[in-house]
């Protein structure tokens, strides 16, 4: 099959944005894992059932805005994302409380607990929602798609959780960069004992990062509606993919995680035209790895004494 | 000589009784009073146990967590499947394919030729060398590219669980070669020898828990004397050991290596008792529930590690079969109820009880209460690293007193 260059093109720039789509996802993801993980050096398994957090607070808005109000179609998926971001992080905020505090000390038994955790939360979807796949009813404005050209296809919903992913990602560096609040908890991440000494509170710290996190996966989650449906074990199937991108990125740091989630998903989008999708993800998966035993601090590491 | 076997590898008076006992249970026990049916299923569980008994000496005594110990089961599995199959579809046994003398799912997926990497595997012994040898290789491989960066703890996790799942993804999207999400399937004779009929799984249940005693012995001789007290040492305080002038990561490379062997055993006598091998037993969520059954059981205790497998794995049973639903929840439970409350699991249970035990029925038979309770190695498991190097010293005075 031969392509003509204006085809090419146009299949280059749709994939790429097909790629970029999964960015968006893969980041705002990676965006929650990195500050529990990168800053608190916890390993939360239980990340992707968060993320189903946001994604069901979605539908249940959803078929209650229909249901009641069906006026307001229009606004309440920006009202449900507010909602998701506050729902997943206080069960966040909860789950710290509960069990991951207790833990800090042992990394490797708090990945055990939150497996189990994530167990828990699945079985809870499939007993509430039931064990297929749901899908929120979308506003209009998500519907369709932009043609710049005749060939061009880039659909809308791509295009708003992009948007969305750079609205989170800013607002992430000028919380953790450019606030008092970010100051405090990077402090704590280079020097716990030294920051407890200038009198500020760690375990609150902890706690706040923690549902911080959680949140960001609901808003995840949340975005998540808009490209594909629900369903209770949607979150295992991208916590995997999700650690590799904090890893690969270096877990401190905010850029490396842009990075890593951007070079994965194009590379996985773009070589899925080619090959199929499973041997798309082994190859990408197996680079990753592959680079991470020649670099295991990830491409950029923080410049933190351990 | 009978000190070598007594300390080395049963582990004092305690450890052989504990020996003596799981010996009894699977040996003895088990085959008299379960039917055949339930006895192919425990045979199935102690083929899990054998990824246990590994876990324990990689997790429990050097400290490195591995999420993908269900590569190593699978890739045993998969050798011994692959061979059963070739034998299976002999030429007159796939007449009726387009074309004959290659396992079906191949011919389903139009190929015509086997490929080349099953060639080896109609030879009994290379397919009983690879059993041992391709996860050995495939674990040093790794073992080598992390632990000589001194990467470790969690990051080992994650990058163990992400070469499950590009594994698991591997099979299931080479559907031709490897037989895809079902995996290999309709296996019936090991060199003509037929392993489904009843006298067949009844050998295979005594092959299956002689090979699991011999490992434990192995992992009690590998983990008592010096080499185990080395091991104990790089989990409390790598540095020192490295100051020490020993060599890390080829401790770790090496135990990483033995587990994985281990594993593989169990997965190549999965595959003959149960008759197939799938990715399902390959991937993520199996590793990770093989990790539980090392946990339950006591992460320092190699027996534990297979009470540990039997008692997860026959709730597991139990569950589905009656109430589904409740089992994700149980289950769930049980890793947080075993990381939180129970960090040394039923070994932890068995030790903090055992003195009272003991002494109880000392009491009765001599009238003289003992006091002296075995110092307890093993178990001082998740303890502050000064407390876990406290119990070398105990490891060390047992040594010298006895």
């Amino acid at each position: 099959m031969e392509y003509s260059f204006a085809e090419l093109q146009a299949i280059f720039v749709m994939q790429g944005f097909a790629g970029l789509s999964l960015f968006s996802v893969l980041l705002l993801m990676a965006l929650g894992l990195a500050i529990i993980f990168g800053q608190m050096g916890v390993i939360n398994m239980a990340h992707g059932e968060f993320m189903a957090v946001g994604a069901y607070t979605t539908y249940v808005l959803s078929t209650l805005t229909e249901e009641y109000f069906p006026g307001a179609m229009d606004v309440y998926f920006l009202v449900a994302i507010v909602a998701s971001f506050f729902i997943a992080s206080a069960l966040g905020y909860l789950t710290e409380w509960g069990l991951i505090r207790h833990l800090y000390k042992r990394p490797l038994d708090t990945l055990l607990a939150t497996w189990g955790l994530s167990l828990i939360m699945q079985q809870l979807f499939r007993s509430i929602f039931g064990a297929r796949e749901v899908s929120p009813t979308l506003p209009d404005w998500l519907m369709g798609s932009y043609q710049p050209t005749e060939m061009i296809d880039i659909p809308l919903n791509g295009l708003f959780v992009l948007g969305l992913t750079l609205f989170v990602t800013v607002g992430v560096y000028f919380l953790m960069y450019r606030s008092r609040w970010g100051l405090r908890v990077r402090a704590t991440t280079q020097n716990r004992v030294m920051s407890g000494a200038v009198g500020i509170n760690t375990k609150k710290v902890d706690r706040l990062t923690f549902a911080l996190g959680c949140g960001i996966a609901g808003i995840a989650g949340a975005a998540f509606t808009t490209i594909a449906s629900t369903g209770p074990t949607t979150g295992s199937l991208y916590i995997v993919d999700t650690f590799m991108v904090v890893v690969f990125g270096g877990a401190a740091s905010l850029f490396g995680t842009i990075a890593s989630a951007f070079s994965i998903a194009q590379a996985q989008s773009i070589m899925e035209f080619f090959i199929s999708s499973s041997m798309a993800k082994v190859l990408t998966l197996l680079t990753i790895v592959l680079i991470l035993m020649l670099r295991p601090e990830g491409l950029f590491s923080s410049k933190i004494r351990k | 000589m009978k000190s070598f076997i007594t300390q080395r590898l049963l582990g004092g008076k305690s450890g052989a009784i504990g020996f003596l006992i799981i010996s009894a249970l699977i040996l003895v026990v088990f085959p008299l009073f379960l039917d055949l049916f339930r006895l192919n299923l425990v045979g199935k569980y102690l083929t899990y146990a054998f990824v246990a008994v590994g876990l324990v000496l990689l997790w429990g005594y050097v400290g490195i967590l591995s999420l993908g110990q269900g590569v190593f089961f699978g890739l045993g599995g998969y050798c011994m499947a692959m061979f059963l199959k070739l034998e299976a579809s002999s030429p007159e046994n796939t007449a009726i394919q387009s074309t004959p003398g290659i396992p079906d799912f191949m011919d389903w997926n139009q190929i015509t030729e086997l490929p080349w990497f099953w060639e080896p595997f109609s030879s009994f012994g290379f397919t009983l060398l690879a059993i041992l040898v391709i996860p050995a290789l495939f674990a040093f491989i790794i073992g080598v590219a992390m632990f000589k960066r001194r990467v470790g703890g969690v990051y080992f996790a994650i990058i163990t669980q992400a070469i499950a799942l590009i594994l698991t993804v591997l099979i299931v999207g080479q559907q031709g070669y490897t037989g895809g999400i079902n995996g290999i399937t309709d296996l019936r004779t090991l060199n003509g020898w037929d392993i489904r009929d009843d006298s067949a799984k009844y050998i295979l249940y005594f092959v299956n828990a002689f090979l699991l005693l011999a490992c434990v012995v192995l992992v009690r001789y590998l983990m008592t004397g010096k080499f185990g007290r080395l091991l104990l040492a790089m989990k409390d305080k790598e540095d020192r050991v490295r100051f020490s002038g020993y060599d890390v990561s080829n401790f770790k490379i090496f135990i990483f290596c033995v587990a994985a062997m281990i594993s593989a055993i169990g997965g190549a006598m999965f595959t003959l008792q149960v008759g197939f091998m799938s990715p399902s037993f390959v991937g993520i969520v199996p590793s990770i529930e093989m990790v539980i059954f090392a946990a339950v059981g006591g992460r320092m205790s190699v027996i534990g590690a297979v009470y540990g497998a039997l008692f997860v794995s026959f709730g597991k049973t139990f569950f589905s079969e009656s109430m589904p639903e409740v089992w994700l929840y149980l289950m769930g439970a049980l890793f947080i109820a075993v990381v939180m409350f129970f960090p040394n699991g039923l070994a932890g249970v068995y030790d903090k009880y055992k003195g009272k035990l003991f002494s109880l029925l000392n009491r009765k038979k001599t009238g003289t209460p003992q006091d002296k309770v075995e110092p307890s190695t093993k178990s001082n498991v998740v303890a502050e690293p000064d407390k876990a190097s406290l119990s070398v010293d105990d490891a060390h005075s047992e040594k010298s007193t006895s």
